[in-house]
């Protein structure tokens, strides 16, 4: 399952906690990705791409733990002119034999598509993480050293690139909860707080880029990935 | 194919004011292209993508036969036409099985890297190039997010008529006239986010080079975009501000939501300014222009390394 073998950490510590929010999300459904349709919530997938948008090195590898939600779950519905089609390779072959570029034209506005996305909005959520090294990792290389690093940024808002929340066109605004600080207050319904999501995707993981999946449960308005993990994945 | 200029080092971020006047500024397919509305708010929305293809179409129009700067998604483009030009220009003796995988590492990387440097737009918001012939994918630093109206908008239905028939029934039976409908927003103000992410521009292996000057020419674009875009269904749109925050370092030197709120838009009337939604503005009449907003830009006490420019 990871990229690179695990060097053992003890747990606690290490850990970080991001507030993160936004208008619009968009965690797509891997099932329905055609028209998109998003996830309820964050996956851990979507929380560690924001995470590596911040800090990542090879060095390192971020794993997500809780993600608490912080608002009510809705969703809105937008259909954009995209381009769906991708040119045929025998086209391509036949004209780089020929020499000729003859007929292998792809114009943007005959292969229009239009798809429509099932959005969240006006999210927010707290993604609780910690990271370990990968044995990539050099003698210099502390857990403690890239935790300050993570820190530094995260609180005075430096990214390597801007995180998004799912897509590009949906940015998201971080801020860095310190240690005691108390968690931001929840809008998220009683009645919504614990609900079983079904399975749901968990990461794209290792050279070969499997998908893993998990059964997600909001239990208390908290995703708990690795209470959810312990119950089994698959892939 | 240029040389290759250095990426910008600086950390970006931007806010842009545009307003209609009487026409529709992006149509929503799903509700026979009526202007985007926000279901919940109705605020206008405009999407990423529409303002990119602006910016796309200003460029085409601005520097049509500079070096390094052609538009790959262009109307009436030919993607993978392209695609084979990197081919041939990096690996003239690859054959095309070969082509149909990714190739090694530093292969794919010369690949994107001659994309990078003949198309703007690939070099600022990246481009998916995985379509039959593989050239790899570039994440670009410019980003984009949705245009929102700074208050509710109120989209109007004009039925229009037409003393011509298309068909020869039509004709017949209509005695030659015709109906239609446009559907217009009679007055909105518009404010959209931007960033620019320095690492993705300038960083040795993810950067896509994008310079000082593809920055200035994207600030133009914004400026201008609107001036090139004029249709029976656009009305009067136009950039009214746009305000940037430069930070001294590629990583940033603020958060950017601390920034965003240094930007404020005021409604005025009579000479009285108060915030959107102010309850002194209960009675007010529907802003219909321009100068019924205020947009104010606060400076004071800016993050050290962070600078304001309005161009």
């Amino acid at each position: 399952m990871p990229h690179h073998r695990v060097r053992w950490r003890p747990s606690v510590g290490y850990g970080i906690k991001l507030h993160v929010w936004g208008d619009r999300a968009c965690f797509t459904r891997p099932e329905m990705k055609v028209e998109r349709v998003s996830y309820d919530v964050m996956t851990p997938s979507a929380a560690r791409g924001i995470l590596d948008a911040i800090l990542w090195k090879p060095q390192m590898r971020w794993i997500v733990e809780r993600i608490h939600v912080l608002r009510p779950i809705r969703f809105q519905s937008l259909r954009r002119n995209e381009v769906g089609d991708k040119a045929s390779s025998a086209l391509t072959e036949r004209a780089m034999q020929t020499g000729s570029t003859a007929g292998l034209g792809l114009v943007v506005e005959e292969k229009r598509q239009q798809r429509a996305a099932t959005l969240l909005t006006n999210v927010a959520y707290v993604i609780e993480a910690r990271f370990e090294l990968t044995d990539k990792a050099g003698r210099d290389d502390t857990p403690a050293k890239y935790l300050s690093m993570f820190n530094r940024r995260a609180a005075s808002g430096q990214c390597f690139h801007r995180p998004c929340l799912g897509t590009r066109e949906f940015p998201a605004d971080f801020a860095l909860l310190t240690e005691d600080a108390p968690l931001p207050a929840s809008t998220l319904p009683a009645e919504h707080r614990d609900r079983d999501l079904g399975w749901m995707l968990h990461d794209i993981m290792g050279p070969g880029r499997v998908s893993q999946f998990f059964r997600a449960r909001l239990t208390g308005g908290v995703l708990d990935v690795r209470a959810c993990l312990a119950e089994g994945t698959v892939t | 194919m240029t040389s290759e200029t250095a990426g910008v080092t600086r950390r970006h971020e931007f806010v842009l004011f545009f307003d209609v006047q009487n026409g529709n500024p992006n149509g929503d397919p799903d509700a026979g292209n009526l202007p985007r509305l926000d279901p919940e708010t109705s605020q206008g929305l405009v999407s990423d993508v529409a303002l990119k293809r602006k910016i796309r179409n200003y460029v085409a129009l601005a520097r049509p036969d500079a070096p390094g700067h052609e538009i790959y998604m262009r109307d009436g483009a030919t993607l993978n036409l392209e695609h084979r030009r990197a081919w041939a220009a990096v690996m003239p003796e690859a054959k095309p099985e070969d082509q149909k995988k990714l190739p090694k590492e530093a292969k794919a990387r010369e690949l994107t890297r001659w994309m990078c440097a003949n198309f703007w737009d690939i070099r600022t918001f990246g481009a998916v190039m995985t379509t039959g012939v593989n050239a790899g994918q570039v994440r670009g630093p410019v980003q984009l997010a949705f245009a929102r109206s700074v208050e509710p908008v109120l989209p109007l239905e004009i039925a229009i008529t037409r003393l011509a028939a298309t068909t020869e029934s039509d004709a017949e039976t209509k005695g030659g006239r015709t109906m239609g409908r446009k559907h217009i927003v009679p007055y909105g103000l518009y404010r959209a986010h931007g960033f620019v992410s320095a690492p993705l521009a300038s960083h040795p292996v993810k950067g896509t080079g994008f310079s000082d000057d593809d920055l200035a020419l994207l600030f133009e674009a914004l400026g201008q975009m609107f001036d090139h875009d004029r249709s029976a269904a656009r009305g009067e749109m136009a950039t009214r501000k746009l305000v940037i925050f430069r930070h001294a370092t590629a990583l940033g030197n603020a958060p950017a939501h601390t920034l965003f709120d240094r930007v404020q838009t005021l409604r005025v009337h009579k000479g009285e300014a108060h915030e959107i939604g102010a309850d002194a503005t209960d009675n007010w009449p529907p802003a219909r222009s321009f100068s019924d907003y205020r947009v104010t830009v606060d400076r004071e006490g800016l993050p050290a390394g962070v600078e304001v420019i309005e161009p």
